[in-house]
């Protein structure tokens, strides 16, 4: 039973790492994306539209090829999000726009993309339900290795996961490394820190904060990606990815800015929200319409309370990134 | 022979927008090996020259060499490939940085090698000039002195041969400019070229082998220091002869105003800020505040103001001489403390933060203080407008109009409106906080002469300063902290500057030091 409980948080879990990853990355240059759950929406609609062109394409599902099922989702949602990365970076890096309203509106326009394309998506197949699947390449997103069955519960804690899971704690230990032991990681955890420093000392402030943002849009974008191919088994049906953008900027808090702590804090946040359903089957607690919201709001009251005794410690090397949200001119006075 | 010089400006221009002209073909030179001083009133464009120079800004006309050789200076990598390096007024470190990490970033890890090769070569730049740094602590934890020293040891890393420092003096105590001054003459020694903005002239004297003067944008000339006078200085900066001495007028009548007693505070930290500090102020007087800034000076002055929480024991007592009444201030809001009929006048540190609402005009922050006035649901905006204009004149405020945002003028004027706006509410208490930190000299006289005016009227003056030659002279009496707690209250007539600066910096020695001075 916690093999299958851990198995669950973990399928959960991933979306939220890979949104968190890359917002860590973006606010470690000064840029808060607020635009994440928009961008993640758009990393998911742009995989969905790459598989189902490639789904279409074929005489018969028998003839996928693993490679191309893998690869064509992968290019389109990476390149969708890398747009909507763009967009943030050219309105707020190189017009000095206000981020926060950037950010908004971005989910905004995000969200609607990912609705305007899903629905016709779901004309174009002339479908009864308002969805449309994608199981083919979905399958090849959601297949483990075999030794998965082979190893009983170990293998299903540790190896019954896609490969986009495992790419996902990679990335974010890569991303861990790189801003505690390189240079570039601590010229860029500069510009987020003092942009005009960081300036000062020669480093492009603008060159830092485009690649940090379009790059950790790129890897949220990939947690749309997993969420409708793995979670959701390649249906999109229009919804269930604000929350979890959403979350995945509360995870960036609660993990005080560390890609290594967010691994932990997002099985944690994957494991608050299947909580629920695992305590209701076990007959713990009653879940009915009155008590699932509670159980939807414990990862905001858990972030809330991080966020009280952060502030409340005062520790410098927890605080966000000190030019969080401010733009940057040189020849500011 | 005539050397080639290390820097040379010709004919720099550069305009702010269309109608702010910061530098107006500026022609001079700055020799190696040589410490040249950069003397102008505020807003003469000293500052915008060294930003050219250091890749901020980029001139609209006219050409910089380095070395006899016309050089382009884009950005501050550009500046640092030619060896210059700025020190800047407000310290360009990244605060959750360690000394180390600070000068490692920016840089390429091929060049430094690892932090440990790096710490080397830091300890090898201390050694050689007689610095200190301390590689692994954190720049938050710094002292102001210390962020310095790793700042200009950060542009030597980089093999700096011109440094640049803007006004690096403002916040050293006297003990600390000593120490930067044996530095720059190391540095000098070994034949780099060193230029130093500052206000302070008799600093500019003490250290500078050459002094180049701008006035209003222009340059107007290089002299010796050794044929300089601070009088000779000063007038060239203004283009007038200026009237030198502060004057520190007797008022007879003294009255007892406020009483500060055990008074102790937090900040934002939780560490204690100020700690049992007990003194009073007088009408007729002004009390001068010393002490490293950080010390407690803002505490001191938000918990009078009524803007800063206090903690047990604490008292502040307001004393009403016409009418016999003693009022407790500790615990008040703002408000309260206006209903009581106490009238404070704050002229805060931070000019455009607590002071003045940057994006406001001149008039429209004099309503600031009077918005609650008369029982209209109107604001009266006649008022208002009318002290502007009165201060404008009265003051010389330079501002297109008195609707201007405020956040437009220089620094100088910007204390002026703020000193006018608070003198104009007819205080009995007045509080102003490094008045003229940044202001040049002339304006700086004008801020003196405007609180020995008040101090004149009976108002007690409370006046927290940084250049203890002013305070020494200004002052009837200094009240000198040290860590948050006083050190000592010494006569301005008697007490010697470095007796100050001792107190400033060492809180144990301070009663043996009195008593052995006095």
């Amino acid at each position: 039973m916690f093999a299958a409980f851990f198995h669950r948080a973990v399928l959960q879990a991933i979306s939220l790492l890979f949104g968190c990853t890359g917002e860590i990355l973006t606010e470690k240059s000064g840029n808060l994306n607020l635009g994440i759950p928009g961008i993640m929406y758009v990393g998911g609609i742009s995989g969905v539209i790459g598989g189902f062109l490639y789904e279409n394409s074929l005489e018969s599902k028998d003839d996928a090829n693993w490679f191309l099922a893998i690869f064509i989702p992968l290019i389109c949602c990476l390149i969708g999000s890398l747009i909507m990365g763009l967009i943030y970076c050219f309105l707020t890096t190189t017009l000095r726009a206000n981020q926060n309203v950037t950010g908004l509106a971005l989910t905004t326009f995000g969200v609607g993309i990912g609705k305007y394309f899903g629905g016709v998506l779901i004309k174009l197949v002339h479908a009864d339900v308002p969805s449309v699947t994608v199981s083919t390449t979905s399958n090849f997103y959601k297949a483990s290795l075999p030794i998965a069955q082979d190893l009983g519960w170990f293998g299903e804690m540790f190896f019954g996961y896609g490969f986009l899971a495992y790419t996902a704690i990679i990335i974010a230990v890569i991303a861990a490394v790189f801003l505690k032991r390189t240079r570039p990681g601590l010229n860029l955890r500069a510009v987020g820190e003092n942009p005009a420093t960081a300036d000062a000392a020669g480093i492009s402030v603008t060159k830092y904060k485009y690649l940090a943002t379009c790059i950790g849009s790129m890897i949220a974008g990939m947690g749309g990606l997993y969420y409708v191919m793995n979670n959701a088994s390649g249906v999109w049906s229009n919804n269930g990815l604000d929350n979890i953008g959403w979350l995945a900027i509360a995870l960036v808090i609660f993990t005080v800015w560390k890609p290594n702590f967010a691994i932990l804090g997002a099985f944690l946040f994957g494991a608050l929200s299947i909580a629920p359903y695992y305590l209701s089957l076990y007959e713990i607690v009653d879940i009915n319409l009155r008590t699932k919201p509670f159980f939807d709001m414990l990862p905001y009251i858990v972030t809330v309370i991080v966020l009280i005794f952060n502030s409340l410690r005062k520790k410098r090397e927890t605080q966000p990134p000190e030019a969080l949200g401010l733009s940057y001119f040189r020849e500011d006075r | 022979m005539q050397e080639v010089p290390a820097i040379r400006f010709e004919n720099i221009t550069k305009a702010f927008g269309t109608k702010v002209v910061a530098n107006k073909n500026v022609t001079m030179d700055i020799q190696k090996g040589e410490i040249m001083a950069l003397l102008g009133e505020n807003g003469s464009g000293k500052t915008t020259l060294m930003n050219m120079l250091s890749g901020i800004y980029r001139q609209d006309e006219g050409q910089i060499y380095i070395n006899g050789e016309e050089v382009q200076i884009t950005s501050p990598k550009d500046a640092y490939d030619l060896g210059i390096g700025m020190i800047h007024q407000h310290f360009k470190l990244v605060d959750v940085f360690t000394a180390i990490e600070n000068i490692a970033m920016g840089m390429d890890k091929k060049e430094t090698g690892s932090n440990k090769d790096i710490t080397e070569k830091v300890q090898e730049i201390c050694d050689k000039y007689g610095f200190d740094v301390d590689p692994k602590k954190k720049v938050y934890n710094m002292t102001v002195s210390e962020k310095q020293t790793l700042e200009i040891v950060k542009t030597l890393y980089r093999g700096a041969n011109m440094l640049i420092l803007d006004e690096p003096t403002a916040v050293l105590t006297p003990q600390e400019t000593d120490k930067l001054f044996a530095v720059m003459r190391n540095m000098k020694a070994d034949g780099k070229s060193i230029i130093i903005i500052t206000h302070k002239l008799n600093e500019v004297l003490a250290i500078s082998d050459r002094v180049a003067i701008l006035r209003k944008g222009e340059y107007i000339d290089t002299v010796l220091t050794a044929e300089a006078s601070v009088q000779s200085l000063t007038d060239m900066m203004v283009g007038e002869k200026v009237e030198l001495d502060i004057d520190r007028p007797e008022v007879e009548a003294k009255e007892k105003r406020i009483g500060v007693s055990h008074l102790t505070c937090l900040d934002k930290y939780g560490v204690k800020a100020l700690d049992d500090v007990t003194f009073d102020a007088y009408g007729g007087e002004i009390l001068g505040i010393a002490g490293i800034s950080g010390s407690g000076q803002k505490q001191l002055l938000e918990a009078i103001a009524g803007l800063q929480r206090c903690e047990k024991g604490s008292s502040i007592v307001y004393y009403d001489n016409s009418n016999n009444v003693e009022t407790e201030m500790v615990g008040m809001t703002v408000s309260e403390i206006k209903k009581m009929g106490v009238s404070l006048a704050f002229v805060p540190e931070d000019r455009l933060g607590m002071g003045l609402v940057g994006s406001m005009g001149m008039s429209d922050n004099m309503m600031l203080r009077s918005y609650k006035k008369g029982h209209s649901p109107f604001t009266d905006r006649k008022g208002p407008r009318d002290l502007a204009l009165r201060v404008k004149d009265e003051l010389e405020v330079l501002t297109p109009n008195v609707t201007t945002p405020v956040r437009k003028l220089s620094g100088g004027n910007v204390q002026k409106v703020l000193v006018g706006r608070e003198i104009a509410s007819e205080p009995t208490v007045m509080m102003a906080a490094y008045a003229v930190r940044g202001l040049d000299i002339n304006t700086s006289y004008t801020i003196y002469r405007l609180l020995n005016e008040q101090k004149k009227k009976g108002v007690a003056v409370i006046y927290v300063g940084e250049d203890l030659d002013v305070l020494l002279a200004l002052c009837d009496r200094i009240a000198v902290l040290c860590g948050g707690k006083l050190n000592g209250i010494v006569d301005g007539r008697t007490a010697t500057k470095e007796e100050v600066g001792l107190m400033m910096t060492h809180l144990n020695e301070e009663k043996q030091e009195v008593q052995a001075n006095g």
